[in-house]
């Protein structure tokens, strides 16, 4: 097994303000290929700042980034920012549509700038959206959705272009349980083909997806280990009701 | 198991065996598979306390059955048992206490305790989550039982959070 992302004591101090804040202090971490990484956290703990260095939008102090074993992080701007399109994909904490396109566009977007045909790019987003209910939502523009419906066309557009890492960050805090599920079920479908996945969540059922938990505390990795499977019979079993 | 026996009993008289598969009607598979033996100890137990009368039922080639039916103070011990406020979720459960005790013992640092716990907490979510899928989404009662401890698991784990914030 290979890493596909690797940090080597990667640091971030944001030092606009009064102060400087160190957000992330000294971070290792390797994700392997097809690994399912949940990062939990309190807030403030630096996740989001982790996966936006992770994914090249947000700069390091100190340390490394390596994507698919290539040093990334001493790359020019605009190299990463290429090599963002192949490869990585993003969902952010607060959605980020291109208002002025419909959704269909906003989620043939990508896999179009990583070079993907514009006929495989269709069908691909055709079926996304479809695993996400939201097929009938696809010439509506961003702002006609409701939160939640932004939020899954958001993952639809970070799964779009196949990426060798789709990080996200809370992909479903707007979302309700029923929205919860199909995104839920699509992350289970697409961890299972092999896609690696790293994301930060306090959303349970979307953690315990995971093969890995990541809890980062204070800039730190605090602990990082495997969530175990056990294999149960009846809800009887698990729910004790006696 | 006693309340949930009368329960049954209220609706009409059984033998011991119509009342397990009762349970597993009603419930689906959210109930622990009731043991045969287990629920003919708890009707001997309420007959005993006068709670059920048993009459002897003859079979043709088969040994006499005992039908159970619910008495009047039966039925007064499940008015009761409906009517009184039930039991919150138990918050000074035993991960709290070793929390609390840990600075104390020298064996595990809070740190350690919480995220252990958390990866306990989650793997046990993926549990249900594997539940829920093998679920008959007609399984109504099933169905909300699980959801129900899926929302248990995330308030442990919120406030896991809150502990941790706090105390380590
Ligand atoms: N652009 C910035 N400038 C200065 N400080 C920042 C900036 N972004 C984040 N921080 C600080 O860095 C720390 C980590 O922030 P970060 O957003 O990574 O936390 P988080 O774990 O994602 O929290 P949440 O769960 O609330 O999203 C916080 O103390 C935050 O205030
Ligand atoms: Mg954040």
């Amino acid at each position: 097994m290979s890493a596909v992302l690797k940090a080597v004591n990667l640091v971030r101090i944001y030092s606009g303000g009064a102060l400087p804040v160190p957000a992330v202090r000294g971070v290792d971490l390797e994700v392997e290929e097809g690994e399912f990484v949940a990062i939990m956290g309190p807030s403030g703990s630096g996740k989001s700042t982790l996966v936006h260095m992770l994914g090249g939008l947000d700069t390091r102090t100190s340390g490394e980034i390596w994507l698919d074993g290539k040093r990334v992080d001493t790359l020019s701007e605009s190299a990463w920012a290429m090599l963002r399109r192949e490869k990585v994909g993003f969902v952010f904490q607060f959605f980020n549509l291109v208002a002025n396109m419909t959704v269909a566009d906003n989620v043939e977007l990508p896999a179009l700038l990583a070079g993907i045909s514009p006929k495989e790019a269709r069908e691909r987003r055709e079926s996304l959206l479809a695993a996400l209910n939201l097929a009938d939502r696809a010439d509506a523009a961003p702002a006609q959705l409701s939160g939640g419906e932004q939020q899954r066309v958001a993952l639809a557009r970070a799964l779009a272009n196949k990426p060798s890492v789709l990080l996200a960050d809370e992909p479903t805090g707007n979302l309700d349980s029923r929205n919860t599920r199909d995104v839920l079920r699509l992350l289970g479908e697409v961890h299972k083909q092999g896609q690696t996945i790293v994301m930060v969540t306090h959303d349970a059922r979307v953690a315990s997806l995971a093969d890995r938990l990541v809890s980062l505390f204070d800039g730190q990795i605090v602990d990082d280990g495997r969530i175990a499977r056990r294999r149960t019979g009846t809800a009887g079993e698990v729910i004790d009701l006696r | 198991m006693r309340p949930h026996l009368l329960a049954l009993l209220a609706k009409e008289p059984a033998h011991g065996y119509e009342l397990k598969q009762a349970l597993e009607q009603t419930f689906g598979s959210a109930y622990p598979s009731p043991n045969i033996g287990q629920i003919y100890v708890t009707l001997g137990r309420l007959e005993k306390d006068g709670l059920v009368r048993a009459v002897d039922v003859e079979q043709s080639n088969r040994p006499n059955k005992k039908v159970y039916y619910l008495t009047a103070k039966g039925r007064e011990s499940l008015t009761a048992w409906v009517e009184e406020p039930t039991e919150g979720p138990r918050v000074r459960d035993e991960f709290f206490m070793k929390l609390v005790l840990a600075p104390l013992t020298g064996i595990a640092d809070r740190m350690a305790l919480i995220s252990r716990q958390r990866r306990h907490y989650l793997s046990l979510m993926a549990d249900l989550n594997d539940l829920l899928s093998r679920t008959d989404p007609r399984d109504r009662v099933a169905g909300l039982l699980i959801e129900g401890a899926m929302l248990h698991l995330q308030a442990d784990l919120d406030w896991l959070e809150r502990c941790q914030e706090d105390l380590a």
